[in-house]
C-alpha cells in the first residue's frame, strides 16, 4: 500500500531523511521509532505532499508526485503532532472539514458527506459532544475529534504523528486500541511514536531510524532490543519479554 | 446502526445562518435603508418610499405619492447617498473577515495590506500635484490605483519573506508598506499646506457628494468581490486549521490565499476610493456577529456583508442629522457610536457563558 524507494528528504539544509526504503502492506500497521530528529516526521510529511522529497514514495502502486493535491488527500490523512484546534468550530464543524477532499473548492456538504461525518463521529463516541465548541474540549476528547476529522477524510491511509504524546497513560491506550480497532475497516497505518512500550504491544512492525537512515526494521521483539536502543538512543533499558508483548524499562546507571 | 447513521446524519450540520438570523439581518438591513431614505430635512414617509420605488418598476402602474422635489430628494440626492454607504460597509465588513480568516488573526482589517495608506497617498498626490479638487472624478481613480499599488507591495514583500511563515509575514510586510507609504504622505502634505484641507477631509471620509456615477463605478467591484468571498466561506473554516493541515486536506494554500486576498483588496479599494478613509467596520461587524451568532465563517461571512450595509447606512443618517446642516465626519460616527455598542456586546456575550 504504502512504498518508499531510496527516499531522501532535505529538510532546513540538513539530510533529514537518507536512502529510506520502506513497505506497508495493507491493513498493517508500521510505526516508526527513534531518538529526536531521527526524520520520523519527515517520512511522514513526505508521503503527504507535505515535504519535497528525492527517491520514490507511492501509495497504491502510484507516485505520490503524480497525485494533485484532492487526489492524494482522498488516499491519505495526515494527523500532525500538534493539530490546530481552532476553539471558534464545534466539532461536528471541525470533522466536516475532513470531508474538504471530496468537495469541490465552492461546495458545501451534501447528504452524504454528512452521514460520513456522524459515522465518524459515532465511531469515537462524539455524538454527545457533536454541537460542542472545540474549546470547551479535553485532550483526550480533542484527541478523537482529530481521528474523526481523518476517518471523515475516507482515506485508505493514516498517518499519524505521535498521537499519544500529551494524552496520560489510560488515554494513550484509548486512543492506540481505537486506532488498532480502525483497521479492521481496512485502514493502513503508518505512526512514529517516543513510547516504545505501547511501540511493542501495537505495531505491527517497527522501523528504527538514526539520523535519517533505517537502523533496524521488523518485528517488535527483534528491533527492541537493549544493544539497538544503547546504539541509537544512548539509552540504557531493561527488555522484558512477556506473553508475547515487548516491554521497554528504563534502568539507571 | 445504518438507520442510527441516517438519523444523525440529519443532525450533522454546521452553523451556517439560521433562518432567524436571516430574517433578522435582512429586516436590519431593509430598515436601516428605509432610515436612510427618509431622513433627512425633507421627511419621506417609509409608505412613501416604497410607492414611489415601486412606481418606476415598469408594468406595475403604481403613481408615486410624492411631489417632484421628493422624488429629486428621495432619487437624485439621498439614494445614491444610501446605496453607496450601503456598497461601502458592506464591502468592508465583509474584507475584514476575509482578511481574519485568511491571516488566521482576529485584528487584522481592510486596512492590513497597505490598502488605507495606499489609497492615502493617492489621493493625496492626485490633490497636491494633480490639482483634482476634493470632488474630482480622477480622485477615486487615484486612490484605487494607489491602494492595489500598496497591496501588491505589500504582497511581493510578504512572498519573498518565506511562504513558510506566510500569515505572519504578510501583516508585517502590511505594516512595512504602510509606514513607508505614510511617511512620504506627511512629507508631501507638509511640503504643500495650501492643499492640506482638501486632502484631510478625503482621509475622514464620507459620502456627502455620492452620485450614482460612484455607484455605477463601485457596485461591480463590491459585486463581484463579496461573491467570490462568499462563494469560498467554506474555504475560510478549512484555513483556520493552519496552512500545513489545510493542505493535507488537499487545499493549494498558496492560491486560496491570494484569491481572497485579491478580491478583499479590490473590493475594499473601490470601497476606500469612493468613501474615504472609514475605519473600524471591518473589524466591529464581525466580531458582533461571531459574538452574536456564530464564529464559523459560513455565518461570519456573508452576515458581515449584510450587516455592514446596514451599518454604514444608519452610521451615515448620524453623520448627516446630528449637527444638521453641518456633517460629521462618518468616521467619527462609526467610531464614536460603534465602540460602545460593541463594548456592550462584548460584556454581555462574556458573562453570558
Amino acid at each position: 500500500m504504502i512504498r518508499f524507494r531510496e527516499l531522501a528528504v532535505r529538510y532546513d539544509g540538513a539530510d533529514a531523511v537518507r536512502g529510506l526504503t520502506l513497505e506497508v502492506a495493507a491493513d498493517e500497521w508500521v510505526m516508526l521509532i527513534g531518538p529526536n530528529g531521527a526524520g520520523k516526521t519527515s517520512v511522514l510529511r513526505a508521503l503527504c505532499g507535505l515535504l519535497p522529497f528525492g527517491g520514490d514514495a507511492s501509495v497504491a502502486g502510484r507516485d505520490v508526485r503524480t497525485f494533485g493535491r484532492r487526489e492524494l488527500a482522498r488516499l491519505v490523512a495526515f494527523v500532525p503532532q500538534n493539530p490546530v484546534m481552532p476553539p471558534e468550530l464545534t466539532v461536528t464543524e471541525y470533522v466536516l472539514l475532513g470531508r474538504t477532499p471530496h468537495l469541490g473548492r465552492l461546495a458545501i456538504e451534501g447528504r452524504r458527506d454528512r452521514q460520513v461525518v456522524a459515522k465518524a463521529l459515532g465511531r469515537l463516541d462524539l455524538l454527545p459532544f457533536a454541537e460542542r465548541g472545540l474549546g470547551s474540549l479535553s485532550g483526550g476528547e480533542l484527541q478523537r475529534a482529530v481521528l474523526a476529522r481523518a476517518l471523515a477524510q475516507e482515506a485508505r491511509i493514516l498517518l499519524l504523528d505521535e498521537p499519544t504524546t500529551s494524552l496520560d497513560l489510560g488515554r494513550q491506550q484509548q486512543v492506540l486500541e481505537l486506532v488498532d480497532s480502525l483497521r479492521a475497516d481496512g485502514l493502513t497505518v503508518l505512526s512514529t511514536t517516543h513510547d516504545l512500550t505501547l511501540a511493542g504491544q501495537y505495531a505491527d512492525r517497527l522501523v528504527l531510524l538514526d539520523r535519517g537512515e533505517v537502523a533496524a526494521e521488523g518485528p517488535p521483539g527483534d528491533v527492541l532490543s537493549e544493544a539497538n536502543l544503547a546504539a541509537h538512543y544512548g539509552a540504557s533499558v531493561h527488555i522484558v519479554h512477556d506473553a508475547g508483548h515487548v516491554y521497554v524499562l528504563p534502568r539507571r546507571g | 446502526m445504518a438507520v442510527d447513521s441516517i438519523r444523525s446524519a440529519e443532525a450533522v450540520r454546521a452553523r451556517g445562518v439560521s433562518r432567524p438570523w436571516r430574517l433578522v439581518a435582512g429586516a436590519f438591513l431593509a430598515g436601516s435603508l428605509l432610515v436612510g431614505l427618509g431622513v433627512g430635512p425633507v421627511g419621506i414617509g417609509a409608505g412613501g418610499i416604497v410607492e414611489s420605488a415601486l412606481s418606476h418598476v415598469p408594468l406595475l402602474h403604481v403613481h408615486s405619492p410624492l411631489s417632484s422635489l421628493e422624488e429629486a430628494v428621495l432619487w437624485q440626492i439621498r439614494a445614491p447617498r444610501v446605496v453607496l454607504a450601503a456598497l461601502v460597509g458592506g464591502m468592508l465588513a465583509i474584507a475584514g473577515s476575509t482578511y481574519q480568516g485568511v491571516f488566521r488573526n482576529s485584528l487584522a482589517d481592510p486596512y492590513l495590506l497597505g490598502v488605507a495608506a495606499g489609497a492615502g497617498l493617492g489621493a493625496t498626490l492626485a490633490i497636491t500635484y494633480g490639482h483634482v479638487g476634493r470632488t474630482g472624478a480622477l480622485l477615486p481613480l487615484a486612490a484605487f490605483v494607489g491602494g492595489l499599488a500598496a497591496v501588491a507591495a505589500a504582497y511581493v514583500l510578504g512572498r519573498s519573506a518565506g511562504a513558510a511563515r506566510a500569515a505572519g509575514s504578510f501583516v508585517l510586510a502590511g505594516l512595512t508598506v504602510t509606514l513607508f507609504l505614510t511617511a512620504i504622505q506627511t512629507f508631501v502634505q507638509q511640503q504643500h499646506t495650501n492643499t492640506l484641507r482638501d486632502v484631510y477631509s478625503w482621509l475622514l471620509g464620507g459620502f456627502s457628494t455620492a452620485t450614482w456615477g460612484q455607484v455605477a463605478v463601485a457596485a461591480p467591484y463590491v459585486a463581484v468581490s463579496s461573491t467570490a468571498i462568499v462563494l469560498h466561506r467554506r474555504m475560510l473554516d478549512v484555513l483556520s486549521v493552519g496552512d500545513e493541515e489545510a493542505a493535507s486536506l488537499g487545499v493549494n494554500v498558496a492560491r486560496l490565499r491570494l484569491l481572497l486576498v485579491v478580491a478583499a483588496t479590490a473590493g475594499t479599494a473601490a470601497a476606500v476610493a469612493m468613501s474615504g478613509l472609514i475605519a473600524f467596520v471591518g473589524i466591529i461587524v464581525p466580531h458582533t456577529i461571531r459574538l452574536l451568532v456564530s464564529t464559523s465563517y459560513r455565518a461570519v461571512v456573508p452576515l458581515s456583508l449584510v450587516v455592514g450595509a446596514g451599518f454604514l447606512v444608519l452610521a451615515d443618517v448620524l453623520a448627516r442629522t446630528v449637527v444638521s446642516p453641518a456633517e460629521l465626519p462618518i468616521g467619527v460616527v462609526t467610531a464614536f457610536f460603534g465602540a460602545p455598542f460593541f463594548a456592550v456586546v462584548l460584556r454581555t456575550s462574556r458573562s453570558a457563558r
